[in-house]
């Protein structure tokens, strides 16, 4: 009840502020106003179409990302002395802001669909890489021991310990990487030679002045960036049921 | 102690070497194990006992010398080893049960043989508790069982315990105890347990292997011929007196020689 009242405060700021022209009309439609403009897009106009776009880009650089990521990040956690070595640079791309890197995967992917899910794959997946090899490194000794005197081979020891080991630790950076994957997504629709998704509609609408519309694609983009997190977070819970016992 | 032939050891190390950082902890090290026997390890602290035992298991190399297990290596045989830190050692996204099986289904045993072996340790140790529950919902207690009972299910040549009690309360230690030296005379496991409890290690032990500081060398050798099974009265027994008296002895001098 209590996240229900700060939405309904939030939304009550809004309307004062209407009410009391503190801004432009133009810029600051009335929440009724963004309502009814977000809903119209979404049952005559493109809205829906956008939104599809968006989870399809976003979920499939995520899936890229995770088939990248948690496969070396497990080899380079096991080695350490490999992941010592490439720590500097997976550290450095991590924190090199993925907009950047657009007008080289430009150069590399072309215009269209392939930089845009690249790039936000790229991105996500040496956050999901970082955090799969700390699991791994993170590994209870004993637990790796006990599986050696029980008969596992070292590739038995991978996946029946080390992965089951990691796998909090790469829940976490999945749910890092999937908002990661959506901001960097939604930025290259704005980019990126689109016609569509929530960022090209967000900039169209800007452009033309449809603030209504900009604004309730705004919260469109922020409710679906949301339930990513919390879909992630309740898999956690639901999924890694050992965690702190 | 008598001297063991060859025939009758399930454990025979000679010359074993290992030294940390150049600092010797074994030099020249040698033992035999009684087939059958339960045999205790015990001295002052970082005289390397865990060492001895990770080697034998396979799970620290020896800078020098051999561990045999009737004549084969340690990745020859079958050994169980059950870890001090249960909680670190158990797998906790698998349940109690399957925890057991793990190793069963590693030696690639049909599921009928599994079954049987998980029903006949339950039995054995009278498990009362759901094993189909997850480690963590269990007790210390029945946590260091399950690893116990992990570690027997393969009908390991030789089951390493290391100070497996030493996370639990007294009177769990109690009725653990007594159930495990039960379990493991019946199926006559040939046992080392590496324990810091002299009670413990004389309550359990058919042998008792005193070690003194490092370069580690045996103190004494001590033979435990109380009657099986040890209940609570044996600890007032005075055999058992007379024997603590000894160990505490060579302990001390063991400690102080240093």
């Amino acid at each position: 009840m209590v996240p229900a009242g700060g939405a309904a405060g939030f939304i009550a700021l809004w309307w004062l502020a209407v009410l009391l022209r503190l801004a432009d009309p133009v810029l600051l439609p009335s929440p009724l106003e963004t309502f009814n403009d977000t809903a119209k897009s979404f049952t005559q106009g493109p809205l829906l179409h956008d939104l599809w776009r968006t989870v399809t880009r976003t979920v499939l650089s995520f899936l890229v990302a995770c088939a990248i990521g948690v496969p070396l990040g497990l080899l380079l956690g096991a080695k350490e002395s490999i992941y010592r070595a490439v720590e500097f640079v997976v550290d450095f791309f991590r924190s090199t802001p993925a907009s950047a890197l657009f007008p080289l995967f430009l150069i590399l992917f072309g215009v269209g669909e392939g930089t845009k899910i690249a790039v936000a794959a790229f991105g996500a997946a040496l956050v999901i890489l970082f955090n799969a090899a700390y699991g791994v490194m993170n590994a209870r000794r004993t637990r790796l021991l006990a599986a050696r005197v029980m008969g596992a081979s070292p590739l038995r020891v991978v996946f029946d310990v080390m992965l089951w080991e990691a796998m909090p630790q790469i829940l976490v950076g999945m749910r890092s990487g999937v908002s990661l994957a959506l901001v960097i997504v939604v930025v290259a629709e704005m980019f990126i030679g689109s016609t569509d998704g929530l960022g090209q509609r967000v900039i169209v609408a800007q452009s033309l002045f449809e603030s209504g519309l900009m604004y309730g694609v705004i919260f469109v983009a922020g409710a679906l960036g949301y339930l990513l997190n919390l879909t992630f977070l309740l898999l956690e819970k639901r999924f890694i049921h050992w965690a702190g016992k | 102690m008598n001297a063991i032939s060859p025939r009758e050891a399930a454990l025979s190390v000679r010359g074993l070497r290992k030294a940390f950082g150049g600092v010797p902890v074994y030099d020249g090290f040698a033992l035999d194990v009684k087939r059958g026997d339960i045999l205790a390890i015990f001295g002052p602290n970082g005289c390397g006992k865990s060492t001895l035992i990770n080697m034998a298991a396979g799970l620290l190399p020896a800078d020098a010398g051999e561990i045999l297990y009737d004549g084969r290596t340690v990745d020859e045989v079958r050994i169980g080893y059950v870890f001090q830190n249960y909680r670190e050692a158990l797998f906790p996204w698998r349940r109690a049960a399957e925890n057991i099986r793990y190793p069963l289904r590693r030696m690639g045993l049909k599921r009928a043989e599994i079954e049987r072996r998980l029903e006949a340790l339950a039995a054995d140790f009278r498990v009362r508790f759901d094993l189909n529950a997850y480690p963590y919902s269990l007790s210390g207690g029945q946590q260091q069982l399950v690893s116990i009972m992990r570690a027997l299910a393969v009908e390991p040549e030789v089951l390493f315990l290391d100070e497996p009690f030493s996370a639990l309360d007294y009177e769990t230690t109690l009725s653990l105890r007594t159930l495990l030296q039960q379990v493991l005379k019946a199926r006559k496991t040939t046992t080392i347990l590496v324990s810091h409890d002299l009670e413990e290690s004389i309550v359990l032990a058919d042998r008792i292997l005193m070690l003194t500081r490092r370069p580690t060398l045996v103190a004494d050798d001590i033979a435990v011929d109380l009657a099986w099974p040890r209940e609570a009265a044996t600890l007032s027994a005075p055999d058992f007196i007379a024997i603590k008296a000894r160990c505490l002895d060579v302990f001390t001098r063991a400690v102080a020689g240093a």
